[in-house]
Protein backbone atom coordinates (compact mmCIF):
# COMPACT_ATOMS: atom_id res chain seq x y z
CA UNK A 1 0.00 0.00 0.00
CA UNK A 2 1.19 3.31 -1.01
CA UNK A 3 0.31 6.40 1.47
CA UNK A 4 -0.35 9.29 -0.56
CA UNK A 5 -0.06 12.14 2.29
CA UNK A 6 -2.43 14.72 2.21
CA UNK A 7 -1.62 17.65 4.86
CA UNK A 8 -4.31 19.62 3.03
CA UNK A 9 -1.80 21.90 0.86
CA UNK A 10 -3.44 21.68 -2.85
CA UNK A 11 -4.12 18.66 -5.35
CA UNK A 12 -3.51 15.03 -4.69
CA UNK A 13 -6.28 13.80 -6.92
CA UNK A 14 -3.58 13.46 -10.39
CA UNK A 15 -1.23 11.45 -8.21
CA UNK A 16 -3.34 9.15 -7.32
CA UNK A 17 -4.67 8.87 -10.35
CA UNK A 18 -1.44 8.03 -11.87
CA UNK A 19 -0.32 5.70 -9.56
CA UNK A 20 -4.08 4.53 -9.74
CA UNK A 21 -3.64 4.08 -13.52
CA UNK A 22 -0.52 2.20 -13.08
CA UNK A 23 -2.24 -0.26 -11.07
CA UNK A 24 -0.72 0.16 -7.46
CA UNK A 25 -2.97 0.40 -4.46
CA UNK A 26 -2.46 3.82 -2.85
CA UNK A 27 -4.74 5.64 0.44
CA UNK A 28 -5.07 9.32 0.45
CA UNK A 29 -4.24 9.90 4.07
CA UNK A 30 -3.52 12.42 6.87
CA UNK A 31 -3.15 9.84 9.75
CA UNK A 32 0.16 9.51 10.77
CA UNK A 33 -0.41 6.13 12.27
CA UNK A 34 -1.53 5.44 8.47
CA UNK A 35 1.42 6.51 6.96
CA UNK A 36 3.91 4.87 9.67
CA UNK A 37 2.09 1.40 8.15
CA UNK A 38 2.09 1.96 4.27
CA UNK A 39 5.10 0.01 2.56
CA UNK A 40 5.91 3.36 0.42
CA UNK A 41 5.38 6.84 0.81
CA UNK A 42 4.69 9.80 -1.68
CA UNK A 43 4.37 12.95 -0.64
CA UNK A 44 2.92 15.12 -3.67
CA UNK A 45 3.33 19.19 -3.45
CA UNK A 46 1.91 22.25 -5.37
CA UNK A 47 1.88 25.68 -3.68
CA UNK A 48 3.68 27.25 -1.13
CA UNK A 49 6.12 26.24 1.19
CA UNK A 50 4.43 27.06 4.35
CA UNK A 51 1.67 24.84 4.00
CA UNK A 52 4.04 21.97 4.86
CA UNK A 53 4.15 23.42 8.29
CA UNK A 54 0.72 20.80 8.68
CA UNK A 55 3.18 18.34 8.43
CA UNK A 56 5.35 19.83 11.36
CA UNK A 57 1.89 20.41 13.32
CA UNK A 58 0.10 16.84 13.05
CA UNK A 59 2.60 14.25 13.95
CA UNK A 60 3.46 13.67 9.93
CA UNK A 61 6.71 14.23 10.19
CA UNK A 62 7.49 12.21 12.47
CA UNK A 63 6.12 9.11 10.67
CA UNK A 64 7.50 10.03 7.43
CA UNK A 65 11.05 10.21 9.49
CA UNK A 66 10.53 6.78 10.94
CA UNK A 67 9.57 5.22 7.73
CA UNK A 68 12.26 6.57 6.17
CA UNK A 69 14.44 5.47 8.87
CA UNK A 70 12.75 2.09 8.68
CA UNK A 71 14.24 2.05 5.11
CA UNK A 72 10.34 2.09 3.67
CA UNK A 73 10.93 3.91 0.05
CA UNK A 74 9.65 7.59 -0.08
CA UNK A 75 9.15 9.93 -2.48
CA UNK A 76 8.59 13.61 -2.63
CA UNK A 77 7.29 15.27 -5.07
CA UNK A 78 7.95 19.44 -5.76
CA UNK A 79 7.56 20.80 -2.06
CA UNK A 80 7.59 17.62 -1.12
CA UNK A 81 11.20 17.18 -2.34
CA UNK A 82 11.95 20.84 -1.25
CA UNK A 83 10.64 20.32 2.38
CA UNK A 84 13.54 17.24 2.34
CA UNK A 85 16.40 20.19 2.46
CA UNK A 86 16.64 22.14 5.51
CA UNK A 87 13.93 24.99 4.07
CA UNK A 88 13.25 27.27 1.68
CA UNK A 89 14.13 31.13 0.94
CA UNK A 90 10.04 31.21 0.26
CA UNK A 91 9.29 30.61 4.13
CA UNK A 92 12.71 30.52 6.01
CA UNK A 93 10.87 30.03 9.50
CA UNK A 94 9.73 26.50 8.36
CA UNK A 95 12.07 24.15 9.27
CA UNK A 96 11.53 20.82 6.78
CA UNK A 97 13.00 17.72 7.42
CA UNK A 98 16.52 18.48 6.59
CA UNK A 99 17.67 15.40 5.36
CA UNK A 100 20.12 17.70 3.75
CA UNK A 101 21.25 20.97 5.45
CA UNK A 102 20.71 23.19 1.91
CA UNK A 103 18.07 25.77 1.07
CA UNK A 104 15.99 26.29 -1.48
CA UNK A 105 16.45 29.35 -3.57
CA UNK A 106 14.69 31.48 -5.76
CA UNK A 107 15.10 31.78 -9.83
CA UNK A 108 17.64 34.62 -10.52
CA UNK A 109 16.24 37.79 -12.02
CA UNK A 110 16.82 37.33 -15.71
CA UNK A 111 14.83 34.37 -16.45
CA UNK A 112 11.17 34.59 -15.96
CA UNK A 113 9.37 33.10 -12.42
CA UNK A 114 7.66 30.47 -12.41
CA UNK A 115 9.42 27.99 -14.24
CA UNK A 116 6.60 26.67 -15.75
CA UNK A 117 6.26 23.90 -18.79
CA UNK A 118 8.62 20.77 -20.34
CA UNK A 119 12.16 20.59 -19.96
CA UNK A 120 14.68 18.09 -20.02
CA UNK A 121 16.36 16.09 -17.96
CA UNK A 122 19.96 15.80 -17.69
CA UNK A 123 20.34 12.38 -15.86
CA UNK A 124 23.64 12.21 -14.12
CA UNK A 125 23.20 8.61 -12.34
CA UNK A 126 23.03 6.01 -14.49
CA UNK A 127 23.15 3.22 -11.52
CA UNK A 128 19.51 5.48 -10.23
CA UNK A 129 16.63 3.07 -9.72
CA UNK A 130 14.18 6.02 -10.10
CA UNK A 131 15.25 7.31 -13.37
CA UNK A 132 16.01 3.67 -14.89
CA UNK A 133 15.02 3.27 -18.55
CA UNK A 134 15.00 7.10 -18.91
CA UNK A 135 17.03 8.30 -21.52
CA UNK A 136 18.88 11.25 -21.10
CA UNK A 137 17.14 14.33 -22.84
CA UNK A 138 14.01 12.74 -21.98
CA UNK A 139 11.48 15.64 -21.47
CA UNK A 140 9.04 16.45 -18.19
CA UNK A 141 6.93 18.80 -16.93
CA UNK A 142 7.62 21.77 -13.81
CA UNK A 143 5.94 24.46 -12.51
CA UNK A 144 7.75 26.02 -9.15
CA UNK A 145 9.29 29.14 -8.05
CA UNK A 146 11.90 28.21 -6.16
CA UNK A 147 14.00 25.10 -6.27
CA UNK A 148 16.64 22.31 -4.95
CA UNK A 149 20.62 23.27 -5.53
CA UNK A 150 22.78 20.53 -6.98
CA UNK A 151 23.45 17.99 -3.88
CA UNK A 152 25.56 14.81 -4.40
CA UNK A 153 22.04 13.00 -4.31
CA UNK A 154 21.54 14.95 -7.53
CA UNK A 155 20.47 11.72 -9.63
CA UNK A 156 19.07 14.08 -12.48
CA UNK A 157 19.94 18.02 -13.42
CA UNK A 158 17.72 20.86 -14.93
CA UNK A 159 19.03 23.60 -16.28
CA UNK A 160 16.74 26.91 -15.90
CA UNK A 161 18.42 30.22 -14.74
CA UNK A 162 21.30 28.18 -13.58
CA UNK A 163 21.68 24.12 -13.12
CA UNK A 164 19.55 23.01 -10.25
CA UNK A 165 18.30 19.56 -8.85
CA UNK A 166 15.52 17.78 -11.16
CA UNK A 167 15.72 14.31 -9.04
CA UNK A 168 17.47 12.95 -5.64
CA UNK A 169 18.10 9.65 -4.41
CA UNK A 170 20.04 8.34 -1.66
CA UNK A 171 18.63 4.90 -0.51
CA UNK A 172 15.00 4.97 -0.40
CA UNK A 173 15.44 8.42 -0.35
CA UNK A 174 13.88 10.01 -3.73
CA UNK A 175 12.77 13.32 -4.88
CA UNK A 176 11.71 14.75 -7.97
CA UNK A 177 11.15 18.90 -8.86
CA UNK A 178 9.10 17.85 -11.78
CA UNK A 179 5.48 16.44 -12.05
CA UNK A 180 5.92 12.92 -13.12
CA UNK A 181 1.87 12.48 -12.62
CA UNK A 182 1.65 14.96 -15.48
CA UNK A 183 4.77 14.28 -17.72
CA UNK A 184 3.19 11.38 -20.11
CA UNK A 185 4.64 8.83 -20.94
CA UNK A 186 8.29 9.59 -19.32
CA UNK A 187 6.15 10.69 -16.14
CA UNK A 188 4.54 7.10 -15.64
CA UNK A 189 8.00 4.89 -16.36
CA UNK A 190 9.48 7.21 -13.17
CA UNK A 191 6.46 6.10 -10.83
CA UNK A 192 6.43 2.85 -11.93
CA UNK A 193 10.00 2.62 -11.66
CA UNK A 194 9.22 4.21 -7.91
CA UNK A 195 6.33 1.47 -7.39
CA UNK A 196 9.33 -1.03 -7.67
CA UNK A 197 12.00 -0.02 -5.87
CA UNK B 1 16.25 23.95 -21.97
CA UNK B 2 12.41 25.00 -21.35
CA UNK B 3 10.40 24.18 -24.31
CA UNK B 4 7.97 26.54 -25.78
CA UNK B 5 4.26 25.22 -25.15
CA UNK B 6 2.01 24.34 -27.87
CA UNK B 7 -1.91 23.80 -26.04
CA UNK B 8 -4.68 22.31 -27.65
CA UNK B 9 -7.94 23.92 -26.26
CA UNK B 10 -10.65 22.64 -26.25
CA UNK B 11 -13.72 25.10 -26.24
CA UNK B 12 -17.18 23.00 -24.93
CA UNK B 13 -20.47 24.06 -24.40
CA UNK B 14 -21.38 22.10 -21.03
CA UNK B 15 -20.15 18.56 -22.66
CA UNK B 16 -19.60 18.73 -26.12
CA UNK B 17 -16.43 20.62 -27.59
CA UNK B 18 -17.52 23.08 -30.02
CA UNK B 19 -15.68 26.08 -32.32
CA UNK B 20 -17.22 29.50 -33.34
CA UNK B 21 -15.08 32.82 -34.72
CA UNK B 22 -14.80 35.74 -32.90
CA UNK B 23 -16.48 34.01 -29.74
CA UNK B 24 -19.84 33.85 -32.20
CA UNK B 25 -21.52 30.97 -34.35
CA UNK B 26 -21.01 28.02 -32.88
CA UNK B 27 -20.35 24.37 -34.79
CA UNK B 28 -20.10 20.70 -32.67
CA UNK B 29 -16.72 19.03 -32.63
CA UNK B 30 -16.72 16.64 -31.06
CA UNK B 31 -15.76 14.81 -27.20
CA UNK B 32 -14.09 16.39 -24.83
CA UNK B 33 -12.33 13.13 -23.45
CA UNK B 34 -11.76 11.80 -26.80
CA UNK B 35 -9.92 14.86 -28.13
CA UNK B 36 -8.34 15.29 -25.29
CA UNK B 37 -6.72 12.03 -25.32
CA UNK B 38 -5.76 12.42 -29.23
CA UNK B 39 -4.21 15.71 -28.84
CA UNK B 40 -2.35 14.39 -25.77
CA UNK B 41 -1.29 11.16 -28.14
CA UNK B 42 -0.53 13.68 -30.70
CA UNK B 43 2.08 15.61 -28.40
CA UNK B 44 -0.18 18.66 -27.28
CA UNK B 45 2.33 20.13 -24.17
CA UNK B 46 -1.26 21.07 -22.13
CA UNK B 47 -4.73 20.28 -22.99
CA UNK B 48 -7.08 23.55 -22.27
CA UNK B 49 -10.80 22.91 -21.47
CA UNK B 50 -13.15 26.27 -21.12
CA UNK B 51 -16.99 26.24 -21.11
CA UNK B 52 -17.41 28.87 -23.41
CA UNK B 53 -21.31 29.45 -22.29
CA UNK B 54 -20.91 28.91 -18.60
CA UNK B 55 -20.89 32.20 -17.88
CA UNK B 56 -23.28 33.73 -19.95
CA UNK B 57 -25.40 31.23 -19.12
CA UNK B 58 -24.91 31.27 -15.27
CA UNK B 59 -23.95 27.53 -15.07
CA UNK B 60 -21.91 25.98 -12.65
CA UNK B 61 -18.58 24.36 -14.26
CA UNK B 62 -19.12 21.42 -15.85
CA UNK B 63 -17.55 18.74 -13.70
CA UNK B 64 -18.34 15.62 -14.91
CA UNK B 65 -17.13 16.43 -18.39
CA UNK B 66 -13.77 17.48 -16.88
CA UNK B 67 -14.18 14.14 -14.36
CA UNK B 68 -14.29 12.26 -18.32
CA UNK B 69 -11.28 14.17 -19.56
CA UNK B 70 -8.94 13.72 -16.52
CA UNK B 71 -9.52 10.69 -16.50
CA UNK B 72 -6.71 8.71 -18.36
CA UNK B 73 -4.75 12.34 -19.13
CA UNK B 74 -1.17 12.31 -18.21
CA UNK B 75 -0.16 16.26 -19.24
CA UNK B 76 -1.49 19.45 -17.92
CA UNK B 77 -5.12 19.78 -18.06
CA UNK B 78 -6.63 23.30 -17.15
CA UNK B 79 -10.23 23.81 -17.08
CA UNK B 80 -12.38 27.62 -17.49
CA UNK B 81 -15.88 29.33 -17.64
CA UNK B 82 -17.72 29.62 -14.73
CA UNK B 83 -15.36 29.73 -12.22
CA UNK B 84 -17.14 32.02 -9.56
CA UNK B 85 -15.93 31.34 -5.78
CA UNK B 86 -12.79 29.65 -4.53
CA UNK B 87 -15.08 26.38 -3.66
CA UNK B 88 -15.76 26.22 -7.58
CA UNK B 89 -12.08 26.28 -8.22
CA UNK B 90 -11.73 23.18 -5.16
CA UNK B 91 -14.68 21.46 -7.41
CA UNK B 92 -12.58 21.47 -10.35
CA UNK B 93 -9.45 20.36 -9.10
CA UNK B 94 -11.20 17.41 -7.13
CA UNK B 95 -12.80 16.71 -10.58
CA UNK B 96 -9.19 16.19 -11.84
CA UNK B 97 -7.73 19.10 -12.89
CA UNK B 98 -4.42 21.01 -12.17
CA UNK B 99 -4.99 24.30 -13.01
CA UNK B 100 -8.11 26.62 -13.25
CA UNK B 101 -8.74 30.11 -15.35
CA UNK B 102 -10.50 32.66 -13.97
CA UNK B 103 -11.81 35.68 -16.13
CA UNK B 104 -15.07 37.41 -15.99
CA UNK B 105 -16.02 36.80 -11.98
CA UNK B 106 -11.83 37.65 -11.28
CA UNK B 107 -12.09 41.01 -12.85
CA UNK B 108 -15.54 42.06 -10.83
CA UNK B 109 -13.51 40.62 -7.82
CA UNK B 110 -10.19 40.13 -8.09
CA UNK B 111 -9.67 39.02 -4.49
CA UNK B 112 -10.81 35.80 -6.26
CA UNK B 113 -7.30 35.34 -8.07
CA UNK B 114 -5.05 35.57 -4.61
CA UNK B 115 -7.75 33.76 -2.67
CA UNK B 116 -7.55 30.64 -4.65
CA UNK B 117 -3.36 30.79 -5.03
CA UNK B 118 -3.49 30.99 -1.16
CA UNK B 119 -5.05 27.83 -0.93
CA UNK B 120 -3.68 25.44 -3.91
CA UNK B 121 -0.32 27.92 -5.38
CA UNK B 122 0.06 30.41 -7.75
CA UNK B 123 0.55 27.35 -10.40
CA UNK B 124 -2.85 26.76 -10.15
CA UNK B 125 -4.57 29.61 -11.22
CA UNK B 126 -4.47 31.23 -14.28
CA UNK B 127 -5.57 34.98 -15.31
CA UNK B 128 -7.95 34.63 -18.75
CA UNK B 129 -8.03 37.57 -20.46
CA UNK B 130 -10.09 38.67 -23.74
CA UNK B 131 -8.79 41.57 -25.28
CA UNK B 132 -9.61 43.79 -28.11
CA UNK B 133 -8.04 46.47 -29.78
CA UNK B 134 -10.07 50.06 -29.16
CA UNK B 135 -8.44 52.67 -30.94
CA UNK B 136 -5.09 52.96 -29.46
CA UNK B 137 -5.97 51.17 -26.49
CA UNK B 138 -6.30 47.11 -25.06
CA UNK B 139 -9.32 46.66 -23.85
CA UNK B 140 -10.46 43.87 -21.61
CA UNK B 141 -13.79 42.24 -22.42
CA UNK B 142 -15.66 39.55 -20.21
CA UNK B 143 -18.78 37.45 -20.03
CA UNK B 144 -17.12 35.14 -23.23
CA UNK B 145 -16.55 38.33 -25.12
CA UNK B 146 -19.67 39.95 -24.34
CA UNK B 147 -19.29 42.72 -22.53
CA UNK B 148 -16.45 45.32 -22.84
CA UNK B 149 -15.05 46.54 -19.18
CA UNK B 150 -13.24 49.44 -20.35
CA UNK B 151 -9.95 48.06 -18.33
CA UNK B 152 -6.74 48.41 -19.99
CA UNK B 153 -5.31 44.64 -20.70
CA UNK B 154 -1.79 45.20 -19.53
CA UNK B 155 -2.76 46.88 -16.29
CA UNK B 156 -4.97 44.00 -15.51
CA UNK B 157 -1.94 41.41 -16.77
CA UNK B 158 0.10 42.99 -14.31
CA UNK B 159 -2.41 43.35 -11.23
CA UNK B 160 -3.35 39.58 -11.76
CA UNK B 161 0.31 38.57 -11.11
CA UNK B 162 0.54 41.06 -8.62
CA UNK B 163 -2.22 39.40 -6.63
CA UNK B 164 -0.73 35.64 -7.36
CA UNK B 165 -1.61 34.39 -11.07
CA UNK B 166 0.74 31.83 -11.74
CA UNK B 167 0.10 31.89 -15.90
CA UNK B 168 -1.76 34.77 -18.35
CA UNK B 169 -3.80 33.00 -21.04
CA UNK B 170 -4.41 36.15 -23.00
CA UNK B 171 -6.90 36.30 -26.12
CA UNK B 172 -6.97 38.41 -28.89
CA UNK B 173 -10.42 38.97 -29.69
CA UNK B 174 -10.19 40.37 -32.98
CA UNK B 175 -8.13 37.33 -34.05
CA UNK B 176 -9.73 34.29 -32.78
CA UNK B 177 -11.16 31.63 -34.75
CA UNK B 178 -9.68 34.37 -37.97
CA UNK B 179 -6.92 31.85 -38.72
CA UNK B 180 -5.05 35.20 -39.49
CA UNK B 181 -2.26 34.84 -36.92
CA UNK B 182 -2.20 36.02 -33.82
CA UNK B 183 -1.49 39.85 -32.39
CA UNK B 184 2.14 39.06 -31.75
CA UNK B 185 2.21 43.11 -30.75
CA UNK B 186 -0.65 42.40 -28.00
CA UNK B 187 0.93 39.76 -26.74
CA UNK B 188 4.47 41.31 -26.36
CA UNK B 189 3.14 44.08 -24.75
CA UNK B 190 1.94 41.96 -22.01
CA UNK B 191 4.53 39.42 -21.92
CA UNK B 192 7.01 42.17 -21.70
CA UNK B 193 5.21 43.58 -18.39
CA UNK B 194 4.98 40.61 -16.40
CA UNK B 195 7.52 38.21 -14.96
CA UNK B 196 4.83 34.93 -15.09
CA UNK B 197 4.13 33.46 -18.39
CA UNK B 198 1.94 34.39 -21.22
CA UNK B 199 0.35 32.25 -23.51
CA UNK B 200 -1.01 33.51 -26.84
CA UNK B 201 -4.07 32.39 -28.06
CA UNK B 202 -6.31 33.92 -30.80
CA UNK B 203 -5.62 33.75 -34.48
CA UNK B 204 -3.23 30.16 -35.34
CA UNK B 205 -3.66 29.38 -38.49
CA UNK B 206 0.22 28.59 -39.92
CA UNK B 207 3.25 26.70 -38.38
CA UNK B 208 4.98 30.60 -39.68
CA UNK B 209 2.21 32.00 -36.82
CA UNK B 210 3.12 29.90 -34.08
CA UNK B 211 7.07 30.93 -35.04
CA UNK B 212 5.98 34.77 -34.94
CA UNK B 213 4.47 34.49 -31.64
CA UNK B 214 7.39 32.61 -29.82
CA UNK B 215 9.87 35.41 -31.61
CA UNK B 216 7.97 38.37 -32.06
CA UNK B 217 5.15 38.11 -29.70
CA UNK B 218 8.38 37.00 -26.62
CA UNK B 219 5.30 34.28 -26.13
CA UNK B 220 5.82 31.29 -23.56
CA UNK B 221 3.13 28.93 -24.93
CA UNK B 222 0.36 29.14 -27.67
CA UNK B 223 -3.03 28.03 -27.63
CA UNK B 224 -5.06 27.07 -30.20
CA UNK B 225 -8.45 25.14 -30.46
CA UNK B 226 -9.81 25.17 -34.55
CA UNK B 227 -6.73 23.95 -36.22
CA UNK B 228 -6.12 21.18 -34.22
CA UNK B 229 -9.92 19.77 -34.33
CA UNK B 230 -10.47 18.68 -37.82
CA UNK B 231 -6.88 17.03 -38.84
CA UNK B 232 -5.16 15.16 -35.26
CA UNK B 233 -1.81 14.95 -36.68
CA UNK B 234 -1.26 18.55 -37.19
CA UNK B 235 0.11 19.13 -33.76
CA UNK B 236 2.90 16.37 -34.19
CA UNK B 237 3.72 17.99 -37.94
CA UNK B 238 3.49 21.62 -36.41
CA UNK B 239 5.61 20.67 -33.66
CA UNK B 240 8.71 18.97 -36.21
CA UNK B 241 8.12 22.13 -38.26
CA UNK B 242 9.02 24.38 -35.39
CA UNK B 243 12.04 22.12 -34.39
CA UNK B 244 13.25 22.92 -38.02
CA UNK B 245 12.60 27.01 -37.64
CA UNK B 246 14.75 26.96 -34.52
CA UNK B 247 11.69 26.95 -32.16
CA UNK B 248 12.55 24.98 -29.25
CA UNK B 249 9.62 22.62 -28.25
CA UNK B 250 9.14 19.30 -26.69
CA UNK B 251 9.46 17.31 -29.71
CA UNK B 252 6.33 15.10 -30.81
CA UNK B 253 6.40 11.20 -29.11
Amino acid sequence: MIAIVDYKAGNLASVKKALDYLGAETIVTDDPWQVRKADKVVLPGVGHFSATTALNNSGLRESIRTSIRRGVPFLGICVGMQWMLASSEEAPQIEGLALWPDLCSSFPAGVKSPHVGWNSLEVRDDASRLMRGVSAGSFVYFTHSFRVPRLKATIAECEYGGRFSAAIEQDNIFGVQFHPEKSGAVGLKILSNFCQC
Amino acid sequence: MLTKRIIACLDVDGSRVVKGTQFLNLRDAGDPAELAAAHSAAGADEIVLLDITATPEKRNPPLETVRRTAKELFIPFTVGGGVRTLRDAASIFDAGADKVTVNSRALADPSLISSIAQRFGSQAVIVAIDAKRNRSNLEVWISGGRVATGKDAVQWAQEAEERGAGEILLTSMDRDGTCEGFDCTLTKMVSDAVRIPVIASGGAGTTQHFVEVFREGAADAALAASIFHFNLRSIARLKQQLLSAGIPVRPPC
